[in-house]
């Protein structure tokens, strides 16, 4: 597992990507693959950055990532709000144009993107997300 | 990202390059509210050169074809999304509110 810490702001978001992006290459998967694991931890770190740590300009967001046999794995850990994310209500994608809700997609984008996304909330205010991705 | 505004007859054509995620993409919605705001709904999208798009894009392109349709008086096409982009939109289900086309030109004829 490769570790390393990122200021929680959005223009680390490529160098986020990056890191998931090599890290998963180097572990064998396909362009596919790769590209959809690199926007499943964009929209996890983007939700940190922007509901996580609202309004905090010095947030820290510690990113983790590896491969083991033919699974990835990507934990997200930052300081900032915890959240439920069984109360991010499920976007609606029957609904029309007008009805559309703007939130949550990332969310649902990173549960259908990642075979298992797990939020815990650990004591000291440490949220911690994993997610896990194997190999097709 | 990039980001370039042709204006044509019957409408703008918004050239976007590169990656567009949670940092670059009020710049984009910058570019479609600029074309909404001087009157400009029928919008051509050309993502040729796209190589990434988080649902942060994704939103700034449902606002600008909520505000685009109203009225009837216009609308957001795309031409040329890339395999993985139309994949994360299909799965976003934003394929649907959005009509595309493989080349410019007859996306541009189609208004």
């Amino acid at each position: 597992m490769q570790s390393v810490q990122f200021s929680a702001k959005f223009e680390y978001l490529d160098e986020i990507r990056e890191f998931v992006g090599d890290v998963a290459r180097a572990g064998g998967f396909g362009d596919k693959d790769v590209y959809n694991i690199q926007l499943a931890a964009d929209e996890a770190a983007s939700n940190i950055i922007e509901h996580a740590y609202e309004g905090v300009s010095d947030g820290v967001l510690e990113l983790s990532c590896g491969v083991q046999g033919n699974i990835i794995t990507i934990i997200l850990v930052d300081h900032g709000e915890s959240f439920d994310p069984s109360e991010i209500p499920m976007p609606d994608l029957k609904a029309d144009l007008s009805d559309r809700k703007i939130g949550g997609l990332g969310i649902f984008l990173m549960r259908k993107l990642m075979d298992e996304v797990r939020y815990e909330v650990k004591p000291n205010k440490n949220n911690v997300l994993t997610m896990t991705k194997r190999k097709r | 990202m990039e980001i370039a505004t042709q204006e044509f007859k019957h409408c703008d054509l918004i050239t976007i390059k590169g990656r567009v995620d949670s940092s670059t993409a009020p710049q984009l919605a910058q570019a479609l509210e600029a074309a909404n705001e001087s009157g400009k709904y029928k919008l051509v999208v050309d993502m040729t050169g796209l190589e990434y798009m988080s649902s942060a894009g994704f939103r700034a392109l449902l606002a600008a074809q909520r505000n685009s349709k109203k009225y009837n008086r216009g609308e957001v096409v795309l031409v040329n999304v890339p395999d993985r982009i139309r994949e994360a939109l299909e799965l976003a289900g934003f394929t649907e509110l959005f009509k595309s086309f493989d080349d410019t030109l007859t996306a541009v004829g189609h208004f």
